[in-house]
């Protein structure tokens, strides 16, 4: 029977996903535009393979098809995956991601809503782990004409320092560790892997992102804590580290204009469904992940930090939440 | 006067959908054929029928006695006969029928003897008890008696009175249209309430979408010369009108469940409830009629004076119902509820009657998973995290539902109406505390079953012992009667101490039996389901107890 309430408002989680979409587009067009179309598609591959699994999903759990397909989560998952593996992954482990990140790491909990962890962040950290050379190889801003790309995403035969640069991230600590003690972080940031702030290239693509999560903010889809949480903390991590050893660390610029920082401020780290809710529980959960992924970027053995430490967060959630309720009416101390 | 307001949490826009029915005056329908109006009209006790069939009555005649202190009472809305008194399905969503007075109004409108009482030399106590007795309670949608209201705690002095006219649900126009024409008359309620209650200030609260009640109601107060009231435009913000909302936005107190505003020294009343208080006690009316809207599927939605009892769809009929309704529902799009017939009668509670369609309220769209976007969250008046009560009350996981507050949930609709995956949370809310107080009834009826249970084992271990006794006594007799037939046989001497030994046992069991006799006669005669009989069935019965009592014979 109806109930009360009546009245509806017209938004729908379609709208929200499709408003994600949107946003992703500034930054797609700046990483087409700086690494070539490889990009492009990649994310019909990872689209065409999330839908594909999305569908058999439904179909297998006896859930509605239709409604479930158009509500566009599974789109939102694909894009985000094609975003943070290079564009030139063979066709095969983009695949193998979004099923990871669709089968298992969504429908195997429950399907939407229900899943404890970030999918995409799943699939990358379960290919990184299973593939680390593959995923980390990354070319430069330029480096590779389309036809080339295409080749090696449909399984040509890869020679790896002919098509492949490291990524700044990688640049900088591997040279670190490398070179001794003569080389400093001004000087390898004026190799040509570098740009102004940080990556070559990397930076037109931060700066797509930010325009979306603007958007986004703009749009109300996300409130502004978790991003400024996770910037902060990020960079006041590396402020520290930096202001204390300059030749031995990377500037606070240098991490939020690297990797996946801005994709993971707006679009990763703000994922309802694996992240805390509560406005307090928000900013602890960012922050958290802010520093985590300084320390892993820097410390580690993996080109980026984020992937591993947004999981880790993701367990802590429920704590969290539980941790962080907001007083409610008239139980407040004012 | 700029007055600083305060903001409370969350709220949602809805479209207000209020301009149809404020262009037209307020009107007074014709009288309905026959007024069905239901004794119980008001929180707390059902009244006690006055009349019965066949009898005349006056308008503003009193036909139900308020049943207790936390009752009030109801009158005739108009004169006419009784034509029966009887359940019928009344204005509720439950769909279950009360006790009713049926009216045949005789279209003379005569009145009883009316004689406003004097203010000034009725202590403050009569003001009370003649309240209940002309019927008011709050107009704003709960009917609570209003003279239970016009009490200050006794620990705190009451010292702020708010008057709600906010009216934040969508549709609703009745308390805009009443202070547009009637503001003279709720000013002058506003000030008995305020004397009744002692209040430094009063503030009335009005959402600034209905800048004509503002004005009105800011030169009635000017025009009675009362300094101590203060009207003011709020932001319109649905559930401004909720009573702890428009105290928060007046006053930044915020009065937590399960406590009363007078205990942080603010009670509030409705703009409609001021109005009547007026009305009972400088004209001496009794609360027979209210301010209805009716809107939604309408040619002419308006405003109408609408006697209790009243049928709704007839009251609707006069706006021009539309075709495709498919339910009328009693209140607002986000609170309302729908009612269980069209004929129901309009009672106390009914500020509006929304005409429903599914072009206008179409049904929801199919539920999707919740993806803890927060949007519900972001829209509670209440500080809640609706998401979270929604998974506790889904895996009727009840227990975690309290501990997240779920009881401080007032219902407003804000959660459902935000939600993206079309979760309609209310329900999950509404079906979590009906399973709590279910569980919690069925706890009581568990205890009182294990005491039922005690008290029959004890029961059952005395009667085996009475028998036991009775036996003992029975086979003594039987062998003292041996042995006195036997006569002075060698065997006396051998059976004198026994017997003895007997006699003693007897006299015990003689006691045993005369105090379980005595506890008999001390326990209360449970009420019984076999009063007022027919003969043939209490011969029945005889019968039966009869048979019963031979079968017992036998088994002893």
């Amino acid at each position: 029977m109806n109930t009360s309430p009546y009245l509806r408002k017209t938004t729908a989680v379609n709208s929200v996903m499709l408003r994600v979409l949107i946003a992703l587009l500034p930054a797609i067009c700046a990483y087409a535009w700086q690494f070539g179309a490889a990009i492009l598609v990649q994310l019909a591959i990872s689209t065409a393979t999330a839908l594909f699994a999305e569908a058999a999903m439904l179909a297998a759990r006896g859930k509605p098809a239709r409604l479930y397909l158009t509500d566009l989560s599974a789109v939102v998952t694909a894009w985000l995956i094609a975003l943070s593996f290079s564009p030139i992954t063979p066709w095969w482990l983009m695949v193998t991601a979004t099923l990871v990140a669709i089968v298992i790491a969504k429908h195997l909990y429950g399907g939407l809503g229900q899943n404890p962890f970030n999918p995409a962040m799943v699939a990358f950290c379960t290919m990184i782990v299973a593939f680390p050379a593959l995923m980390s190889q990354w070319p430069g801003a330029g480096q590779l004409d389309f036809h080339t790309q295409l080749e090696l995403i449909l399984g040509g035969a890869r020679q790896l320092d002919a098509i492949t640069a490291a990524t700044p991230l990688d640049a900088l600590r591997t040279g670190l560790r490398e070179g001794g003690a003569d080389v400093t972080v001004p000087g390898l940031m004026a190799g040509p892997a570098f740009g102004a702030l940080g990556g070559a290239g990397w930076e037109w693509i931060a700066l797509g992102y930010l325009i979306g999560g603007l958007f986004l903010l703009q749009q109300r889809i996300i409130t502004w804590h978790m991003p400024a949480a996770f910037l902060l903390a990020l960079a006041a991590t590396a402020l520290l580290m930096w202001g204390m050893r300059p030749d031995r660390f990377g500037s606070p610029i240098f991490h939020l204009a690297s990797g996946g920082t801005m994709l993971a401020a707006f679009f990763i780290v703000t994922d309802p469904v694996s992240g805390a809710t509560t406005p307090k529980g928000k900013l602890i959960f960012a922050a958290a992940i802010g520093a985590l992924t300084y320390v892993i970027r820097s410390f580690g053995a993996y080109p980026d930090g984020i992937a591993f430490a947004v999981l880790l967060l993701n367990i802590c959630v429920p704590l969290i939440d539980m941790q962080t309720q907001p007083p409610v009416f008239g139980h407040k101390r004012d | 006067m700029l007055r600083k307001l305060f903001k409370f949490h969350g709220g949602v826009k809805p479209a207000t959908h209020k301009d149809a029915a404020t262009a037209s005056p307020i009107v007074t329908p014709p009288l309905p054929a026959r007024l069905k109006v239901p004794l119980h009209q008001s929180i707390g006790g059902t009244p006690r029928p006055l009349v019965k069939a066949g009898d005349k009555v006056l308008k503003g005649q009193r036909i139900g006695g308020a049943d207790g202190n936390v009752s009030s009472a109801v009158h005739a809305p108009t004169s006419g006969t009784v034509l029966a008194v009887e359940p019928v399905v009344t204005a509720h969503a439950s769909g279950l029928s009360t006790l009713s007075v049926i009216i045949e109004p005789d279209g003379e409108e005569r009145w009883i003897e009316r004689q406003p009482i004097d203010l000034r030399a009725t202590p403050a106590d009569e003001i009370r008890d003649y309240l209940r007795d002309q019927g008011v309670v709050g107009l704003g949608g709960a009917v609570f008696p209003s003279h239970l209201k016009l009490k200050a705690s006794r620990e705190k002095p009451t010292r702020t009175l708010v008057i709600n006219g906010a009216e934040c649900e969508p549709f609703i126009t009745c308390d805009d249209m009443l202070m547009r024409e009637r503001a003279a008359g709720i000013v002058s309620g506003i000030r008995v309430m305020r004397q009744i209650l002692g209040a430094e200030e009063v503030i009335v609260g009005i959402e600034d979408n209905k800048p004509a009640a503002v004005d009105a109601m800011t030169l009635a107060v000017q025009t009675a010369g009362l300094d101590q009231v203060s009207v003011v435009a709020i932001p319109t913000r649905y559930p401004a009108g909720g009573a702890k909302q428009l105290i928060r936005v007046l006053t930044g107190i915020e009065v937590p469940h399960g406590a009363r505003s007078t205990d942080y020294g603010v009670q509030c009343f409705n703009v409609g409830t001021a109005y009547a208080i007026h009305e009972a006690l400088e004209l001496d009316q009794p609360l027979i009629s209210r301010i209805v809207t009716v809107a939604g599927n309408v040619g002419q939605p308006r405003n109408y004076e609408v006697l209790f009892g009243t049928p709704m769809n007839e009251l609707v009929a006069l706006a021009g119902e539309l075709p495709g309704t498919d339910a009328y529902i009693m209140g607002g799009p986000m609170m309302g509820f729908r009612m269980p017939a069209f004929d129901v009668p309009v009672v106390k509670a009914t500020n509006c009657v929304l005409v429903s369609s599914p072009s206008l309220f179409p049904p929801p769209p199919p539920e999707m998973n919740c993806i803890r976007c927060g949007e519900c969250a972001k829209a509670c008046p209440a500080d809640l995290q609706p998401f979270e009560l929604y998974w506790f009350s889904r895996a009727k996981n009840f227990g975690k539902a309290q501990e997240y507050h779920l009881f401080d949930c007032i219902e407003c609709g804000c959660c459902s109406y935000v939600c993206p995956s079309h979760i309609r949370l209310v329900d999950y809310y509404r079906f979590a505390k009906s399973e709590i107080w279910a569980r919690e009834r069925d706890k009581d009826a568990a205890d009182a079953a294990r005491e039922r249970f005690d008290f029959r084992n004890l029961r059952q271990e005395r009667e085996k012992q009475e028998k036991a006794a009775r036996l003992a006594a029975k086979a003594a007799e039987t062998r003292a009667k041996l042995a006195g037939e036997s006569g002075d046989d060698d065997k006396t001497t051998s059976s004198a101490k026994p017997s003895q030994a007997e006699e003693a046992k007897k006299a015990l069991i003689a006691a045993a039996l005369e105090k379980a006799r005595q506890q008999k006669e001390r326990a209360p005669v449970p009420p019984r389901n076999t009063d007022n009989l027919s003969a043939d069935k209490q011969a029945e019965i005889d019968a039966i107890e009869a048979r019963r009592a031979a079968a017992r014979q036998e088994a002893e």
